[in-house]
């Protein structure tokens, strides 16, 4: 599936909803699903800081040449967006996540999570899943 | 006189919004309060009908328009019941207000090695700017700490005063905590040891009626906009023998009484540290609200926030895992609070889709979080437009928060 497909999956899903109350249930429940990340991944070198919560992530290649993410917030709705993200993004090659667009988490009505007042650490977490893959993608080249 | 709920809510127009379809119920009077009708009519009628730049003109709008910002600092003077309205600095709140007392008193009285005291329970505006003077001039910062119930440790402050305390700059009421502080007691204290105090009272002046001769207290401040005025004004009050010794904050038109290229000489109290057109428009809107406040009565509304304070302290109390931060006995409208296993940003994002305004975080006062080993709080604060009825739908806002963590 590609990043594109994987996102209209996750806007379909989300679209059945009209109560704000229900989406946020589901995003529960894709944080619930999300493996918790290994203790000894929460380094400081993976953090990061936001305002209100904490996001690590952490990432490596696997034998396809796909970059595998992991990780995880001590917020629960962060890491259910988290999640998601995961999702859509991991196992692709380094170039498709550099060139791909992520558009669903405004779809799915998410974008106050995005705004830098909320600094819950979201954008910086998008951008980072990017620079992990452009390591990835210049080490190899 | 008692608070009639019904008919002061229709004084502010926010109220009466929706929020995702949902009647308001705005819950975070401690970062700013609403604006009654008449704070918002008396902005628009200074930019309709009584713009002009005050001071020095001879036209006759010039002239208006300065009257009412100075009557607009005599309403002040009296609300605080200051001894003259020299003593009243018009600033851009309560954060200006400290800076530039600690640049001012700073510049003018510290040496290296001389201490100021502050204490555990401030809130970022009232620690750093201290700090930025540790670094200009080498004094050294003391805190008085805290007791877990976020209370003050007196006998420790007592203990911190010394021939070297320059100042004691200490909140009236905690922002996170709602602790209110025995300020009296503190400056009794100071002055026994001939240390002045400065008072940050923002999260006070709504709440409590303030008497700055009563209190001896040196330094008063507060924003206007916690205090259901304008944002991007406040006050200083200072007594007039500090305010006259301590050098100008910024330089500027306004706060000068002759400019040659050589030599500057300073205008009198308070213009002095005023530099610059002041807002105002927004000195009259502040004057506006606090009559408005004066009118229901400070008292009535301390009465009316206490027994919300009380009632949803109990209700909160009742949610299964729930801690509250901050229970000293002598409290503001203020509760901070979390559910075991449920973060803070998690239960504010949730309580948000309900219509229920509340903050999450640090609330700017970091090293409280660091006493408590915590992270944020949800913090919920009250206002006399805030009814029971709204408390209740917290606290089903907040169980259902809850039982959807439980699945």
């Amino acid at each position: 599936m590609t990043i594109q497909e994987k996102q209209d999956i996750i806007i379909e899903e989300f679209s059945v909803f009209d109560d704000w109350f229900d989406k946020y249930a589901l995003i529960i429940e894709y944080a619930n699903k999300l493996k918790p990340l290994d203790e000894t991944k929460k380094t400081p070198q993976n953090i990061i800081e936001g305002c209100q919560s904490r996001v690590w992530i952490d990432a490596s290649i696997n034998e396809k040449g796909q970059v595998v993410f992991v990780g995880d917030s001590d917020a629960i709705i962060v890491r259910g967006i988290l999640a998601l993200l995961l999702y859509v993004l991991s196992e692709h090659t380094p170039q498709e996540i550099i060139e791909s667009e992520l558009y669903f988490i405004e779809k799915i009505g998410l974008k106050e999570h995005l705004s830098p007042t909320r600094s819950n650490g979201l954008v910086a977490m998008m951008k980072q899943l990017k620079l992990y893959s452009i390591a990835f993608s210049s080490k190899k080249g | 006189m008692s608070i009639n709920n019904q008919l002061i809510r229709q004084d502010f127009p926010i109220l009466l919004d929706k929020i995702y379809n949902k009647p308001l119920v705005y819950f975070d009077n401690a970062a700013t309060t609403q604006k009654p009708m008449c704070v918002i009519d008396r902005i628009v009628h200074g930019y309709t009908h009584g713009n002009a730049n005050i001071h020095r003109g001879v036209h006759f709008l010039s002239q208006k328009a300065t009257e009412e910002h100075e009557n607009a600092r005599t309403t002040v003077q009296h609300f605080i019941h200051a001894a003259r309205s020299s003593e009243i600095i018009f600033t851009r709140g309560t954060t200006e207000s400290i800076n530039l007392v600690a640049f001012s008193f700073g510049e003018t009285f510290c040496q290296p090695g001389d201490e100021i005291i502050i204490s555990a329970i401030e809130h970022h505006a009232n620690i750093v700017p201290w700090q930025m003077l540790k670094d200009r001039k080498g004094i050294v910062l003391k805190v008085i700490p805290m007791l877990p119930d976020g209370t003050l440790d007196m006998p420790a402050f007592s203990k911190l005063l010394n021939n070297k305390t320059k100042l004691v700059a200490v909140t009236h009421v905690s922002n996170v905590l709602g602790t209110i502080n025995p300020i009296q007691e503190i400056i009794q204290l100071a002055h026994n040891s001939n240390v002045p105090v400065l008072i940050d009272g923002a999260q006070a002046v709504p709440h409590i009626a303030i008497d700055v001769q009563q209190l001896d207290v040196d330094f008063y401040v507060f924003s206007a906009h916690k205090v259901y005025g304008p944002t991007g004004i406040g006050v200083l009050y200072g007594k007039e023998e500090w305010l006259n010794k301590m050098q100008p904050y910024q330089g500027g038109g306004e706060m000068i009484a002759k400019v040659t290229f050589e030599k500057t000489t300073y205008n009198e109290l308070p213009f002095k540290f005023e530099a610059g057109t002041p807002d105002y428009i927004g000195s009259t809107a502040l004057a506006t609200a606090l009559e408005y406040i004066q009118q229901i009565g400070l008292n009535a509304i301390a009465t009316y926030e206490n027994d919300l304070l009380q009632y949803a302290t109990a209700k909160l109390l009742q949610v299964p895992g729930l801690k509250i931060y901050g229970e000293a006995s002598h409290k503001s409208s203020v509760i901070s609070f979390l559910v075991q296993g449920i973060h803070h940003y998690d239960m504010g994002t949730l309580l948000d889709k309900l219509g229920i305004a509340v903050r999450t975080g640090h609330h700017c006062a970091q090293p409280i979080m660091d006493y408590y080993g915590i992270e944020g709080t949800v913090r919920a604060s009250f206002a006399f437009y805030n009814t029971k009825e709204e408390v209740d739908k917290l606290i089903e806002g907040v169980n259902r928060v809850v039982s959807m963590f439980k699945i």
